[in-house]
């Protein structure tokens, strides 16, 4: 157990907790004093010592409040040619009055009725962050669709997050999925100014059968962010789910994503893209667990970074023992563009079935010389030669991301960082 | 229009060209034959500007300009194009998508507008019928999954659209048959005028009964050691290299 936990201050976020969920939460403390904060050597958080990270960069270990949004930030906040509901958050609080008013999906806030099942899919035990966000959120968002409900245009939550005094903000979010439903989730992380805070989200997604559900998430926080965020799934029979993650930004950025899939002809796909500079440091952890048989899992991440930046990839695939005739393919590249910037890739996969197709590589390496030359070679500038040469590499990513706007936004942001425009 | 004087390179320390000298006019066709290793490759990458080779001494002039001191992109926006003997092959980056980036980079240079889609695409239509390319090849991949002879077509075309002042065709014939050789040698000629050269390196004289050079120069360790007419190409064709060989390791001997 890390000192952080002993000490008073953790105490003192718990007391300072709303009322809320009052059974659950007491769960939630006791699961966090049972794991603690990973220690340093912790194997899954090996690469990321976040508890050191917080102990040395959080002034004020409490709930940040929610602060005031104007109808004009969320205006200049949302994508240019954005089609789709947005639902505005500040702190993690749902704030109705500034968000779209949708009748095809039902929204509540949590503390409006403490019904939901929170903890039923993202489990306390598995993860002392999601312990410890069941313990301490101020509020979240309900979000459910009825059965063959399928909803064309994207949902937007547009989090806003600031926090004077360095605190902690825990945005938790419930989305149920009714059998035949169909729906895109773009979970947008915003700052307001640049003081620090600690994020620490927990999304519980609960599929109903034939779903197809996508959840994309942008993470483009200023660069004294703290953020571990955790998204977990199931997934029931012919269903399908889409996980991509972007992240941009941030001091220490940590994501789980966990993948259960539990029904048969489904499947789950995971995606992302970092692309670092600066001292940013980013850990996508993501595990899959085939449970049944007939079911298919593709991972592809990559990465680029610059500066000293530091990249953690850890992608984990069970596939169990009942699981015959499984499909799970995992990729994870990356390309270091500095001989500062570090990456630490891991591929961990543990099949018991004997009758599956799975793969999984790794690759690091450095930008193509001979490509570049080849461009310079018929007049482009060495800048924009690279650029070409790494939006390329990153293109499989966003190719996948069918929502234009986002995607576009995304474009500009990496065009800009990388400093040329083609 | 080109002149290389003295010019020495080496890579990684080892000495590769050890002084060239060579004159080139507008309106003519020159071609660099030798054995292999003799340096023939080094010296279109040395005039594209490919960062590995080191050169040691000597000079190039481009049309009045000191060709060594510019970046190789400068060097293309200047007119010089190099036809790669291995195109690469970048994924996610479409022919496309790219010569109409590298066309604006050329024009922006020499102070023209930028061709808009429209004009680009119309141009690229134009160009393409010259070495019989089909369009979706060129949608796709930048020579991705391309064959052979679909890549140095892809080089050719790429010629044809920034219209450069001095073409250098590095082994273009290589891995080429006999059709794929005949489409790029007649795409090549449609392109030469006046105003344009073309220096043209290879190993064999096949590709010279296509691509006709008003001088033939033979490369080895690192030097001109002969110079003549196209008639010298096919001297070598028949001949082999050994001949040259023993005449300049006798002559060095002594």
């Amino acid at each position: 157990m890390s000192t952080l936990t002993q000490q008073e201050f953790v105490l003192g976020f718990f007391e300072s907790a709303t009322a809320t969920y009052a059974s659950l939460r007491q769960l939630g403390k006791e699961s966090f004093y049972a794991q603690g904060l990973p220690a340093l050597k912790a194997e899954e958080y090996k690469f990321t010592p976040i508890a050191k990270k917080l102990e040395t960069s959080l002034t004020d270990f409490s709930p940040a409040k929610p602060v005031k949004i104007s109808a004009e930030q969320v205006k200049s906040a949302v994508f240019a040619d954005f089609e789709g509901a947005v639902l505005v958050f500040s702190n993690g609080q749902y704030l109705p009055e500034l968000s779209t008013f949708v009748e095809y999906i039902a929204v509540r806030s949590l503390s409006e009725n403490e019904t939901t099942p929170l903890g039923s899919i993202a489990k306390a035990d598995k993860d002392p962050f999601i312990a410890l966000n069941q313990a301490t959120f101020s509020d979240g968002i309900h979000i459910s669709l009825e059965k063959t409900q399928e909803v064309e245009t994207p949902i937007l939550l547009l989090q806003f997050h600031q926090a004077q005094g360095g605190q902690v903000i825990s945005p938790r979010i419930w989305i149920e999925a009714g059998d035949f439903s169909k729906a895109t989730f773009i979970d947008y992380h915003i700052s307001l100014d640049d003081t620090p805070y600690f994020v620490n989200k927990v999304v519980e997604i609960k599929g109903g059968i034939n779903t197809d559900l996508t959840y994309h998430s942008l993470q483009q926080e200023h660069n004294q962010v703290i953020e571990v965020s955790n998204l977990v799934t199931d997934i029931q029979k012919d269903s399908q789910f889409t996980s991509t993650q972007i992240t941009l930004s941030g001091d220490m950025v940590r994501n789980n994503l966990t993948i259960n899939i539990l029904g048969s002809n489904s499947v789950g796909n995971m995606y992302g893209i970092y692309l670092l500079n600066g001292k940013t440091h980013v850990d996508n952890h993501t595990q899959v667990d085939h449970t049944i048989p007939h079911a298919e899992s593709n991972e592809l991440y990559k990465g680029i970074l610059a500066d000293q930046s530091r990249g953690v990839f850890n992608g984990k695939i069970f596939v169990r023992q009942i699981a015959q005739k499984t499909n799970a393919f995992q990729q994870n590249n990356n390309i270091l563009l500095s001989e500062d910037a570090i990456i630490n890739t891991k591929p961990q996969l543990e099949i018991w079935a004997d009758d599956v197709k799975c793969s999984h590589g790794c690759t690091v390496g450095q930008l193509d010389e001979e490509a570049q030359f080849y461009l310079q070679a018929r007049g482009i500038d060495k800048t924009t030669a690279k650029g070409l040469l790494l939006y390329a590499f990153a293109g499989e990513v966003l190719d996948k991301i069918e929502v234009d706007s986002l995607r576009n936004h995304i474009v500009a942001k990496i065009q800009k960082r990388l400093g040329s425009k083609f | 229009m080109l002149s290389i004087k003295n010019l020495h390179a080496s890579i990684e320390g080892t000495p590769i060209l050890r002084g060239i000298n060579l004159e080139v006019k507008a309106g003519e066709v020159h071609a660099i034959m030798g054995p292999n290793g003799s340096g023939k490759s080094t010296l279109a990458s040395v005039l594209a500007g490919r960062e590995e080779y080191e050169v040691t001494k000597g000079e190039v002039i481009f049309q009045g300009k000191e060709l060594l001191e510019l970046s190789p992109e400068d060097r293309a926006r200047e007119g010089v194009f190099l036809a790669f003997q291995y195109p690469i092959e970048i994924p996610g980056v479409s022919t496309t998508n790219f010569l109409r980036t590298a066309l604006n980079q050329v024009r922006e240079y020499r102070g023209l507008e930028p061709l808009d889609a429209v004009k680009f695409l119309s141009l690229m239509k134009e160009k393409m019928a010259l070495v019989e390319i089909d369009q979706k090849l060129l949608s796709r991949s930048l020579n991705e999954g391309f064959s052979g002879g679909e890549k140095k077509r892809n080089e050719i075309f790429q010629m044809a659209m920034l219209e450069p002042t001095l073409s250098i065709l590095d082994e273009t014939d290589s891995g080429l048959d006999i059709d794929a050789l005949r489409i790029v040698s007649n795409g090549v000629n449609k392109l030469k005028s006046e105003k344009t050269a073309t220096i043209v390196v290879t190993h064999y004289q096949r590709l010279l009964d296509y691509i006709v050079p008003d001088f033939v120069h033979v490369l080895y360790k690192g030097r001109i050691v002969k110079s003549g007419t196209k008639e010298l190409a096919l001297e070598l064709e028949e001949k082999g290299y050994d001949w040259i060989k023993e005449e300049v390791d006798s002559t060095a001997t002594v």
